[in-house]
């Protein structure tokens, strides 16, 4: 079983009588385990394209299969127990509750599947132990770094054993070290614990971690590489 | 802080709401108990004729009402058990050298059971008394403690517009009345006594009223109607003249001043309900801003896997947590703020658990009904929009 498949996926936004493309027949496979970058510029659909496949939003043209689902038959409340069950999603902005503790903060999606509070805390401490941040449990995010915070933020992606990991630009606003840290992070969790990691980010260094580049442009798929061959394809072109 | 302000329309109306119902419960319980120190189960029948509004014309102005008549209605009306005639007027009570002016009843041995009023001690007037004209007089506990202090008053002499009485009894306490009068600042003679040696008669017989009391609740109409039909009988009223005096069923009347009362009561907490809607209204305005301001933490949660109803019931939690400490305070306040308007105006409560617990309720109930538009909004919003917001 493919873990995504997008068929000839488009989205279409009508404002008035204009049609505007967002996605115009993209269609992508990816396997579970793999480590996807998804780079273009801005207006590229990159970002349309992820909230298709975090389930955020539904194609209106084409076919989304998530692990054989087909995502346009969902209803608002499905989609959302499949986004919490199989998408981990982390932000550029962290995106945490202010003025609740970390912990409580990586327990959030499990309040939505119906875990019991014992199991509830098990897991999250699990959690924060796996991304490195045993003893911080009980800081507020405005106590924590940026990068703790976004490492707070990536407990929570994985609290729930989703598959996937769904990442916007998530070292957007860090520094290079702590962006190295959180990167090296994805890895691990991408090698040792087989989850997918797909990441949209528009640089260069940050989608050399993974294994695989995607490049959108005005709404089209127009290149698919592995990263070995997509480096090269730079070189090329750097020296010309 | 801005909790705080939000609350105050609920608290204010949670405590409205109780301390007007105390209020106004207050008022009809005390015309309740009105009806039991009278006694019960009474008919007032007064000389002179009632107008259509029920107020007594003149007074008295037309003395028709004699001891004979009072004599009839015991002997013949089946539904009356004891009648108790009375003239009354104020005079000077000496004893020794203390003298204290009060009201002076004449009155019959049917007064005691009319009015519910044992002795405390000696005993009470007679048939005979009354027959005889006997200067006996029965004096109200507030007399006997000012006259005699701590003495026994039995078989001693007092002076009654200086004329030599014997006191042959004491009443038992029977307090204030609703008025605020003290009732047992009083004494009784015989109504003949009071006819002929005290307050003299504008003719013979003549009785400012008769107080009859019926056998019982249900016998009340009938009596009413007998002794109507008795005294237009004996006053040789014709059938198209009016009564030259009146039946008044006390219980009745007070019956029907306890209904207004309770309306009153009732329009007044609805009133007051007003302040609960404007507080309902102020915590729906608080909670769409604050929908509004944590827009972004519903994208949030939205993206993490929380469905419709899951944002639904959060929102709504959070009203109805609001509306229901505003209802704690509210309670607290309404009832203590009842117990200090008693003190104050000095009028009677009564703190109706109940309907503190009902106001409670409502309050809940408010905070639901208020709280379901903003989390119906929040639960609309669209997460990937959500999570854009600035």
């Amino acid at each position: 079983m493919k873990l995504i498949e997008a068929k000839d996926i488009s989205k279409i936004y009508r404002l008035g009588d204009i049609e505007l493309a967002a996605l115009d027949a993209v269609s992508l496979t990816i396997e579970g385990g793999e480590f996807l970058a998804i780079m273009g510029p801005s207006g590229s659909g990159k970002s349309t394209f992820m909230n298709i496949i975090g389930c955020l939003d539904i194609p209106t043209g084409g076919q989304y299969l998530l692990e054989d689902v087909d995502v346009d038959k969902l209803t608002r409340d499905e989609l959302a127990h499949v986004r919490n069950q199989k998408i981990g999603f982390v932000f550029q902005g962290f995106n945490l509750l202010s003025r609740t503790s970390a912990l409580e903060n990586v327990e959030l999606p499990m309040l939505y599947n119906g875990v019991s509070v014992k199991e509830r805390r098990q897991k999250a401490l699990v959690a924060l132990k796996t991304v490195g941040l045993e003893g911080r449990e009980h800081h507020h995010p405005n106590q924590l770094s940026g990068g703790q915070q976004q490492r707070v933020a990536i407990a929570r992606a994985i609290v729930n054993e989703a598959p996937i990991i769904l990442a916007d630009e998530p070292t957007g606003n860090l520094d290079t070290h702590t962006s190295t840290e959180i990167m090296e992070l994805f890895q691990k969790l991408n090698s040792e614990s087989g989850i997918t990691v797909i990441l949209v980010t528009h640089e260069s260094d940050i989608a050399a971690y993974s294994r695989r580049i995607i490049r959108f442009l005005d709404g089209h798929l127009v290149s698919d590489k592995s990263v070995i061959d997509d480096r090269k394809g730079h070189e090329r072109e750097a020296k010309n | 802080m801005r909790s705080a302000l939000t609350m105050l329309g609920i608290i204010i109306g949670v405590g409205a709401v109780i301390a007007m119902i105390a209020v106004g419960t207050g008022a009809s319980k005390q015309i309740a108990d009105q009806i039991s120190t009278m006694g019960s189960n009474l008919l007032m029948v007064d000389p002179g004729s009632q107008t259509s509004g029920g107020i007594r014309m003149g007074g008295g102005s037309q003395q028709t009402l004699t001891l004979d008549d009072s004599y009839a209605i015991e002997r013949e009306c089946p539904a009356v058990q004891d009648v108790a005639p009375r003239l009354n007027g104020t005079a000077q009570i000496i004893y020794g050298n203390l003298n204290w002016s009060t009201g002076v009843q004449g009155t019959s041995p049917g007064i005691f059971s009319v009015r519910d009023w044992p002795l405390a001690s000696g005993r009470p007037i007679t048939a005979d008394d009354v027959r005889s004209a006997t200067k006996v007089a029965i004096l109200g506990q507030t007399v006997a403690d000012r006259l005699f202090g701590g003495i026994e008053p039995i078989d001693q002499i007092i002076r009654i517009k200086a004329i030599p009485f014997r006191v042959i009894g004491v009443l038992a306490i029977k307090g204030q009345s609703v008025m605020g009068q003290d009732q047992d600042d009083t004494v009784f003679v015989p109504i003949t006594t009071a006819q002929k040696k005290l307050f003299g008669t504008a003719f013979p017989g003549m009785v400012r009223g008769i107080m009859v009391k019926a056998r019982s609740a249900a016998d009340l109409n009938d009596a009413q109607k007998q002794i109507t039909e008795l005294l237009r009988q004996r006053h040789h009223i014709g059938t198209t003249k009016d009564d030259d005096f009146s039946v008044m069923n006390l219980t009745q009347m007070m019956q029907a001043a306890e209904d207004s009362t309770k309306v009153m009561k009732y329009l007044l907490a609805a009133i007051a309900s007003v302040s609960l809607l404007v507080g309902g209204i102020g915590i729906m305005n608080i909670m769409l801003v604050s929908v509004t301001e944590r827009t972004r933490e519903i994208g949030i949660r939205m993206a993490i896997g929380a469905k419709t109803w899951d944002i639904r019931l959060q929102f709504i939690m959070e009203a109805v947590i609001l509306s229901l400490i505003g209802g704690i305070v509210g309670l607290v306040i309404g009832i203590t703020g009842s117990y200090v308007i008693s003190m104050i105006a000095g009028w009677p409560i009564d703190v109706s658990l109940i309907s503190a617990a009902i106001a409670f309720a409502f309050s809940g109930i408010v905070g639901i009904f208020f709280g379901f538009y903003p989390a119906y909004k929040a639960s609309l919003l669209n997460p990937i929009d959500a999570l854009r917001y600035e």
